[in-house]
């Protein structure tokens, strides 16, 4: 008889069979999925005590007791409760140690998997003698700890690459990207897999059949060219130097872990196991109290974070989401509403226009299915959702509407009121503006209460914010309605006031005014781009300008301008300029920059830069400041502005902020930011900055009166608004 | 074959098709699956029907493709009709969606469903085309080899002319006769002439442009387009706007030579097409808030000699339901009749009308009686519209349906015949 091994932990539970088999349940109370906390090394620790005891003992099976979920990774809670570097090494030490205790066991030790198995979870595995993987849709091998700016401090670094090559291993290790089951197998991260009922039983009979010789343990799984390529320390040198070439491409040497990622792996492999461990373990302790990492570790907190709606009961379901307007946006909400098994009638002036929409969805499905993440049924029925149509006749039963028509009130106006007469009363209706006030949009339509603004973001399918606008009049049903949909979307959701560019575009047109008038100083096009791509944005400003169109851009401007906290010689007039001559950027093929067809087919690629641009604006000398004062000028002129819409309440606190301009605008994320940014320098410095920069360049740079006062209080606004907001 | 005591008439909500297109052209790259998927989702688009309230889906289908055996399921599935709604398919060549629609009506008849979804798909673009008997039976042999002598002793004794495809066979089974060679004799039996055969098919192509023209024929379409490139395809492109009788007497004879009457011109096309129909309890229609345009009556199926009454099985069925309804083919305001051949749809017209027939064949005493031809087919017919094998079913009931609205009648009746020498028939009635 199995019987139940009685243990002072409750985050693991501890099985032995008739034929020795020890079953390890890792099984966090009170929780639906596992983490690594101190309790869990604690646990692990009295675990591996008693193994180590068990005289008969063939073998351990470590598997999770949770539905579809192995281990999620560290407890980032421990990491932020830590005092300093050397707390967080004394972790990954003692994670290294109980890595070192199941090698010693001296029997075979199997983890079986289903469900993510990330971070430290994915280390314990690297730690056992074999690896079993269960089909399951949600099962994925990562090591994401990049991400937040940190590395895997749980052997990590030394265990992956001596189990794939040091090739594969620093790609996982520096994307932090999810591997899949079947590439798992391919990989060697895992030897075999299994689908989901069987897992159990499988890792049993892994462990007996391990134990008796009729299975035996993978070797290091090696394909003549990957020895070949590793197994000399010239060619391992070439890995190393791509790989930082690769990272430096990438990151533009802001985030701090990939150097020293590929410094641990290069110790461990160049000298040896615990030299690795050793390096592995330094630099952990480190990167942990880097500000990236903090940056990024709370704005992955923060994105985590559901929107909290105190009337979340309230939400209407929704079951066919009707979109007006076929063009990239339409086709992009489409997309990911339709991915998640919702019905889409998309809606433009011809049928012709629409069903270009549905071929928009078509063609992201299709890459989907040449990537392996759809089969060909996947992708049918997924692109089936969408039914193009050219007239509302279609649209009676669609719980939700969001328009995204051309950037237009009237004729927002019209579509929507038009829409009103079909649908039930009770229908949401939402305008994808970027820069319309909601209520003015609203007012013509019955039922105001049911109307909102969803604020998605080019290309949709990428971006993972929207902005959620709401007016004065908008219910508490419209509003929980909206936030399900957009969760359901899995896009993350800011809810904000109504007002001119609501919170993001607002923010993004004054970053772009400075840029504009930048150009207008002298400044060269190509060299602030590559300024601004360099600190961290994932594209300069003339190619943002370019790509949603300067024309847009313009129009945006004089949506704004009135709400401009500028004076008048500072708002730019280039964009109106530039679009009057017809340079609209990427649509037109030429703007800023002329564009051609990609070289991977789809989209449009940057080429030259449009050598009469600056013609248009009748210069001819090109003079660029420094790269830290154009920094400076576009960021804080972006991070004021948020602080003033926090002071209107346009925004309801920093986290919104922060995740807003991170995640919809590409604010560089290990500034965390523009909130964040403010805390990490302190107000103070941003104060004097702004007022250095006053004086140079003009009031516009004037602290805003609410950063002042935070810089009298010496409050950080996450710790002032989280009391006080 | 009438309702049943507690009244779970069967109803006509809706019916829709995908636009018809010549086999090779708008669908070429489609399987049926394909095709029966957008189908489904344009009724449940059009009705706003909630997927998970259907208790069946029934779809009928001629060639099947190996993939996709049960095609009504793969569709249903891919159109996103949940799990757990059963799918069937059915076939009985030509009319297998009136068969896939029958079905439902009698599951709602004794109760079973009241929420059924019926149609049919095919593509005749992409024929399963197997290889020769000796080399499959290699095929399966080969399962067991083991190693290279293994495989190469499989090639033993097999003919290089066995390794060249078949295409599927298109003679009846039991006869060997091609249906066309059966058409021809049929004609030939009525004595129906080559020039009344072209002048009938001309009249189905001018009765389609003209319907097309006056916007009758969008009620049925559900405008589509297909991958890569989703160029819209919004009509029929069977039919011929520019043929004339001239044209069509230039034609030779398609099957029997030099002397036959039945060419190209007088023949249906193949097609490929898919249709659906939306088919509920009464009671259970209008407690959904759905205005029906039809109730689906008396229905036939009748069998006769595949090899000298192949395509009469309409001559056969019509009498039956207009019997069961106490009705005459002066109380019918819409007949829609398949035309799989000209010459077929005048025999069975004079079948009708014929006191000999009517002894011989019927056992009655006289003619079942004279079709008005200005009832039948009014929007135009296989001949013109295309002939989807296993969609046209539905097309027929939908567009009687659809008739008795525009021409405000009463009665509709639908018949068709099929391969195997069976046929169709079925009486609508107009609500409310």
């Amino acid at each position: 008889m199995p019987h139940t091994v009685s243990l002072t932990t409750n985050e693991f539970r501890l099985q032995l069979d008739d034929s020795g088999v020890a079953t390890v349940w890792i099984d966090a109370p009170d929780a639906s999925v596992n983490k690594i906390s101190r309790d869990t090394l604690d646990g692990f620790s009295e675990v591996l005590g008693h193994l180590e005891q068990m005289n008969d003992l063939t073998g351990v099976l470590f598997i999770s007791g949770k539905d579809a979920s192995f281990v999620v990774g560290a407890d980032l809670n421990m990491l932020a409760q830590a005092a300093s570097p050397t707390d967080v090494r004394s972790i990954s030490r003692r994670a290294h140690r109980l890595l070192w205790r199941i090698d010693t066991l001296g029997v075979p030790t199997v983890a079986a998997i289903e469900g993510p198995c990330m971070g430290g979870g994915l280390e314990l595995t690297l730690g056992c003698t074999y690896r079993l993987a269960s089909t399951h849709d949600a099962t994925k091998l990562a090591l994401p700890e990049v991400k937040l700016g940190l590395l895997p401090g749980g052997g990590g670094t030394q265990y992956l690459p001596r189990r794939i090559g040091v090739r594969v291993a620093l790609t996982m290790i520096m994307t932090g990207k999810n591997i899949y089951p079947r590439k798992a197998r391919d990989l060697g991260l895992v030897d075999a897999l299994i689908h989901p009922p069987g897992l159990y039983g499988a890792g049993k009979r892994a462990v007996r059949q391990l134990a008796n010789g009729t299975l035996s343990a993978p070797s290091k799984t090696s394909s003549l060219t990957n020895r070949l390529l590793e197994d000399n320390p010239l060619s391992r040198r070439i890995i190393y130097r791509q790989a930082r070439r690769r990272a430096e491409d990438r990151t533009h040497r802001h985030y701090p872990a990939p150097p020293r990622i590929i410094d641990a792996v290069r110790t461990g492999l160049e000298r040896d196991l615990d030299a690795g461990l050793d390096a592995e373990m330094q630099h952990f302790g480190e990167l942990a109290f880097t500000p990236e990492s903090q940056a990024l570790v709370e704005i992955f907190f923060s994105k985590r974070v559901r929107e909290t709606h105190a009337h979340a009961e309230d939400a209407q379901p929704v079951s066919t989401v009707g979109i007006l307007g076929a063009g990239n946006m339409g086709g992009g909400i489409a997309q990911v509403t339709a991915a998640q098994d919702l019905d889409v009638v998309l809606k433009d002036q011809s049928f012709r226009q629409a069903a270009q929409g549905k071929k928009q969805v078509w063609s992201a499905f299709n890459r989907d299915l040449e990537k392996g993440i759809l089969n060909r049924f996947e992708r049918d029925r997924a692109t089936e959702r969408v039914a193009p149509t050219d007239t509302y006749a279609q649209m009676d039963h669609c719980d939700l509407i969001i328009e995204a028509v051309p950037e237009d009130l009237s004729l927002k106006r019209t579509v929507l009121s038009d829409i009103a007469d079909v649908v039930a009363d009770d229908a949401i209706l939402a305008s994808n503006t970027s820069s319309i006030p909601i209520a003015q949009i609203a007012e013509a339509v019955p039922h105001p209460e049911r109307v909102l603004g969803m604020h998605y973001f080019s290309p949709v399918a990428d971006v993972p914010l929207v902005e959620i606008i709401v007016t004065d009049q908008t219910s508490e049903a419209a509003l929980a309605t909206a936030l399900d949909l957009v969760e359901t979307q899995n896009k993350t959701a800011i809810v904000v006031e109504d007002g001119p560019g609501f919170y993001t575009t607002r923010i993004l047109s004054i970053y772009l005014n400075e840029a504009l008038l930048l150009l207008e100083e002298g400044a060269d096009v190509p060299t602030v781009d590559q300024i601004m791509s360099d600190y961290g944005f994932p594209m300069g400003p003339f190619e943002l300008l370019d790509f949603v169109g300067i024309d847009v851009a313009s129009k945006i401007t004089d949506v704004m301008s009135d709400h401009f906290p500028l004076a008048p010689e500072d708002i730019s007039d280039s964009a109106a300029r530039l679009a009057d001559a017809g340079l609209l950027g990427q649509k037109t093929n030429i703007g800023f920059y002329h564009y051609g067809p990609s070289d991977n087919g789809s989209g449009k690629d940057r080429k030259d830069l449009n050598q009469n641009i600056y013609r248009n604006l009748g210069q001819t000398r090109r003079a660029t400041p420094s790269p830290a004062i154009v920094q400076e000028r576009l960021t804080l002129m972006m991070v004021n502005e948020a602080v003033r819409c926090l002071d209107d309440g346009v925004l309801r606190g920093p986290r919104d902020g922060d995740v807003g301009a991170v995640f919809g605008l590409g604010f560089p994320a290990y500034l965390g930011g523009p909130f964040r940014f403010i805390d990490q320098k302190g107000p103070s410095e941003v104060t004097k900055r702004m007022r250095d920069l006053a004086y140079q360049f003009g009031d516009r740079f004037s602290p805003t009166k609410l950063l002042i006062e935070h810089d009298h209080r010496k409050t950080a606004f996450h710790d002032y608004w989280s009391v006080h907001g | 074959m009438s309702d049943t005591p507690h009244d779970h008439t069967a109803v006509l909500v809706d019916g829709c098709r995908l636009p018809f297109q010549r086999s090779g052209t708008g669908y070429a790259d489609l399987m049926a699956y394909d095709m029966g998927r957008m189908v489904l989702r344009g009724l449940l688009t059009r009705t706003g029907l909630s997927p998970e309230t259907l208790d069946r889906v029934v779809m009928g289908t001629v060639i099947q493709d190996v993939q996709t055996s049960n095609v009504a399921r793969e569709a249903a599935l891919a159109a996103g009709i949940p799990n757990d709604v059963p799918a069937f398919t059915v076939t009985m060549a030509c009319i297998s969606s009136n068969q896939a629609l029958t079905s439902g009506v009698d599951l709602i008849r004794v109760g079973i469903a009241d929420r059924i979804v019926a149609g049919g798909t095919e593509t005749l673009s992409d024929p399963p085309v197997r290889v020769p008997r000796p080399v499959r039976k290699r095929l399966f042999e080969a399962r067991k080899a083991q190693n290279a002598i293994d495989y190469l002793q499989l090639f033993d004794g097999l003919d290089p002319s066995d390794l060249i495809p078949e295409a599927p066979s298109i003679e009846e089974f039991s006869t060997g006769e091609v249906m066309g060679e059966s058409a021809d004799r049929l004609a030939a039996a009525f004595g129906v002439s080559r020039r009344e055969q072209d002048e009938y098919a001309l009249r189905s192509h001018r009765k389609a442009a003209a319907a097309r023209e006056a916007g009758h024929l969008d009620a049925d379409l559900y405008r589509t387009a297909v991958s890569p490139d989703f160029d819209p395809i919004t009509t029929d492109n069977v039919i011929r706007d520019d043929t004339s009788l001239d044209k069509l007497r230039s034609l030779p004879p398609a099957f029997i030579n030099p002397f036959g009457t039945v060419t190209a011109g007088n023949s249906s096309a193949l097609t490929d097409g898919a249709s659906a129909t939306l088919v509920m309890s009464k009671e259970v229609a209008e407690g959904d808030g759905y205005t029906p345009e039809a109730a689906l009556r008396s229905y036939t199926y009748v069998a006769q000699d595949p090899g000298t009454e192949l395509l009469l099985g309409p001559a056969y069925a019509i009498p039956q339901v207009l019997d069961d309804a106490g009705l005459t083919l002066d109380d019918i305001g819409v007949i829609e009749l398949h035309e799989a051949f000209a010459g077929q749809v005048l025999a069975v017209l004079e079948a009708l009308q014929s006191d000999t027939f009517a002894e011989e064949q019927l056992g009655r005493n006289s003619a079942v009686g004279t079709v008005d031809l200005d009832t039948v087919n009014a929007w135009g017919g296989s001949l013109s519209l295309g002939h989807p094998f296993g969609a046209t079913g539905t097309r027929l009931v939908t567009t009687a349906a659809h008739r008795l609205g525009v021409e405000d009648g009463r009665w509709g009746l639908v018949a068709a015949c099929a391969a195997g020498g069976q046929g169709h028939a079925m009486l609508i009635e107009r609500l409310p």
